[in-house]
């Protein structure tokens, strides 16, 4: 049972909030960051929390919890320059890698004592270790995954959207009468904004009362990534996505041509890593990646919502489906109705004859 | 040793459908299985029991039919399971179901000692991942998420050594028992069921708890009532004001076509031709 589960209410329930709750004000951005780097979604969400911020006429926070240093700083710094009017800032060696426990208590140190309306964090691994555990220890809701964050003029409480049923409808949450109205929203989801250099903003230190002695997960060792041959798919800028559609694995090769000739990374709809025809590093749509590339082609795709919503922000979308109701043709740009075997290594030679003429040109 | 696995049962996505007329889920005929997070949890729990003995129970909240997704469970090899179900659990968040399955964690802890807890990193209806991180915390149980691997399990002096996928690398965190882990997905597999298993998890006398069994009695922390978050609609997106400008030769000759479609591309969209001219 989750929220996936309930029926929407019958009529809409009024929120009426305690008078200790009309207190909470503000709108929070946890700033997560691993290694000495922001992650790229929580200055995503600075650009979502700032809208939601000036529509409340409320000011945007950053919360930094870091161990002690220069970096932290700059942390906060990069904060204002991404809309931030304020950072909290809690520095404690126990926070020098993420673990759930000092975090935890950090972070909910800080609601209970500054008191923000509206909680924002990444849906990365630690966005959501972190987020859960928190929403449980202040016992409000948290709604994870949103694809959309609004505020209801009507009585100014966080709208929530995100996809349900597996993806196949939207779905909005509201939190009833708890504070902060808590949200998870995916890297990529929302659009980056602009960097103001020199803009800045006040920072507020709050230290955290705890010892490493205090707690008992311990890091041994951090082993990064060999990101060099890991997809990229959330940061590539065209993509060629294959589906079901397409029949067998050995046809998925006709989209790897393509994505050589174009210099793209290759996708697929959630069946076709099911199968295991491609890994899951390389799923696009609601459980797998976002994605936001200028030039996305779908060939064999239907275009379920679970998908759609992992795509929709590409600028161009391209669709071939044999099916010319597939629910894809509604949302891309251009479609094909055909057979993808023959249409796509035509494409890939067109495209081929299209790079030697933009080289000619030079 | 004694790990408890908390399992949900899920419609199968992949074959749930939207009736293309009316936008509602069209429900019916739409299996129901274990959600495939949870098997991850299910199988790591049932390695440790090979190596180290001891048992498996299997948890699960959710409405009578739920029983399936048990007895599933215990074909695959787990040892005894319970069904958390009571009407005054209908319409729970993850808040309110994370506080009814503490409780029935609590429970099973006085009966036998629980060392693990498992779940699978999060479930493939509600996407939230949030529930086993609020049993960990209402439990104060060390959280361990996105486990990849157990390095290492030493039940005497009570500590764990485990991989968890970070951002960006994987850390190597020690811990202590009892705590919970939530397993990440493609870490094993799942064994077949034995023939024995099958016909004892068919025979099995699954025991069903509701509130009052699983030691809950503040109806107000539970179900509907005990949850902060509601859905206030559910809705089809709205499609794009246009559709797709559909690409048509008259020859039909796929050739063609893509001549067509570049053509048009690079004529509507500046950014992608000069994406293209990057790669020239």
């Amino acid at each position: 049972m989750s929220e996936e589960t309930q029926a929407p209410a019958k009529k809409k329930r009024k929120i009426v909030l305690d008078e200790r709750l009309q207190a909470y004000k503000g709108v929070w951005v946890f700033v997560e960051h691993e290694r000495g780097h922001i992650h790229p979604v929580s200055l995503e969400l600075l650009g979502e929390g700032r809208k939601l911020a000036d529509s409340l006429g409320a000011e945007l926070a950053g919360v930094v919890l870091s161990a002690p240093g220069d970096e932290a700083k700059e942390y906060c710094n990069t904060a204002f320059e991404y809309g931030a009017d304020l950072c909290y800032l809690m520095q404690n060696e126990v926070l020098r890698d993420y673990r759930n426990d000092p975090f935890t208590r950090g972070l909910t140190e800080l609601v209970n004592t500054y008191q923000p309306e509206i909680l924002l964090l990444g849906a990365t691994t630690q966005g959501r270790d972190l987020a859960g555990s928190v929403a449980t220890t202040l016992k409000t809701g948290l709604t994870a995954d949103c694809t959309g964050l609004e505020i209801d003029p009507e009585n100014r409480s966080l709208l929530s959207t995100r996809p349900t049923f597996g993806g196949s409808l939207l779905c909005t949450i509201v939190t009833l009468n708890y504070r902060p109205q808590m949200a998870t929203v995916r890297p990529r989801v929302m659009a980056m904004p602009e960097q103001q250099p020199g803009r800045s903003g006040r920072i507020i230190e709050h230290p955290l009362a705890m010892v490493e002695t205090d707690i008992v997960t311990k890091v041994l060792e951090f082993i990064a990534d060999d990101t060099r041959d890991k997809p990229q798919l959330p940061f590539a800028d065209i993509i060629v996505a294959g589906g079901r559609g397409l029949g067998k694995p050995e046809n998925f090769q006709l989209i790897w041509d393509l994505a050589r000739v174009l210099g793209a990374e290759v996708g697929g709809s959630r069946p076709v890593v099911q199968a295991g025809w491609l890994e899951l590093d390389r799923q696009v749509g609601q459980s797998g990646k976002t994605v936001r590339p200028k030039l996305y082609i779908a060939a064999g795709i239907s275009g379920a919502i679970q998908h759609r919503v992992g795509m929709e922000s590409a600028d161009c979308i391209i669709a071939i489906n044999n099916d010319p109701n597939a629910p894809i043709f509604d949302f891309a740009h251009y479609g094909i109705v055909g057979d993808a075997m023959t249409i796509l290594p035509a494409l890939t030679e067109a495209f081929r004859q299209k790079l030697a003429t933009l080289k000619q040109a030079g | 040793m004694h790990s408890v696995v908390c399992i949900k049962q899920v419609p199968d996505s992949a074959q749930i459908r939207v009736h293309p007329v009316t936008n509602t889920i069209m429900r019916q005929g739409v299996p129901a299985i274990i959600n495939p997070y949870d098997l991850f949890a299910l199988e790591e729990a049932l390695r440790l029991k090979d190596r180290f003995g001891g048992k498996v129970t299997v948890i699960t909240m959710g409405p009578p039919q739920a029983e399936t997704a048990l007895r599933k469970a215990l074909s695959f090899g787990a040892d005894d399971a319970i069904l958390i179900t009571d009407k005054a659990f209908a319409g729970a968040d993850t808040l309110a179901t994370s506080y009814a399955l503490a409780a029935a964690l609590r429970k099973l802890n006085e009966l036998t000692p629980v060392d693990l807890v498992f779940t699978g990193k999060q479930t493939i209806d509600g996407d939230t991942a949030q529930v086993g991180p609020g049993i960990a915390k209402r439990l104060e149980l060390q959280l361990l998420t996105y486990v990849s691997r157990i390095v290492e399990l030493d039940l005497d002096q009570r500590t764990i050594v485990v991989e968890r996928r970070a951002e960006g690398g994987v850390q190597v965190l020690k811990s202590s028992t009892p705590c919970l882990i939530t397993m990440l997905e493609g870490t094993n597999q799942m064994r077949f069921g034995t023939m024995p298993d099958m016909f004892r998890a068919a025979r099995y006398e699954l025991q069903q708890w509701d509130r009052t069994a699983a030691g809950i009695d503040d109806v107000t922390k539970i179900g509907l009532k005990g949850s902060p978050t509601i859905v206030s609609k559910v809705f089809t997106p709205t499609p794009r004001a246009k559709k797709a400008e559909m690409i048509t030769v008259e020859n039909g000759k796929p050739a063609d076509l893509a001549v067509e479609l570049i053509a048009r591309i690079t004529k509507s969209f500046p950014t992608v031709e000069k994406e293209l001219a990057k790669r020239a």
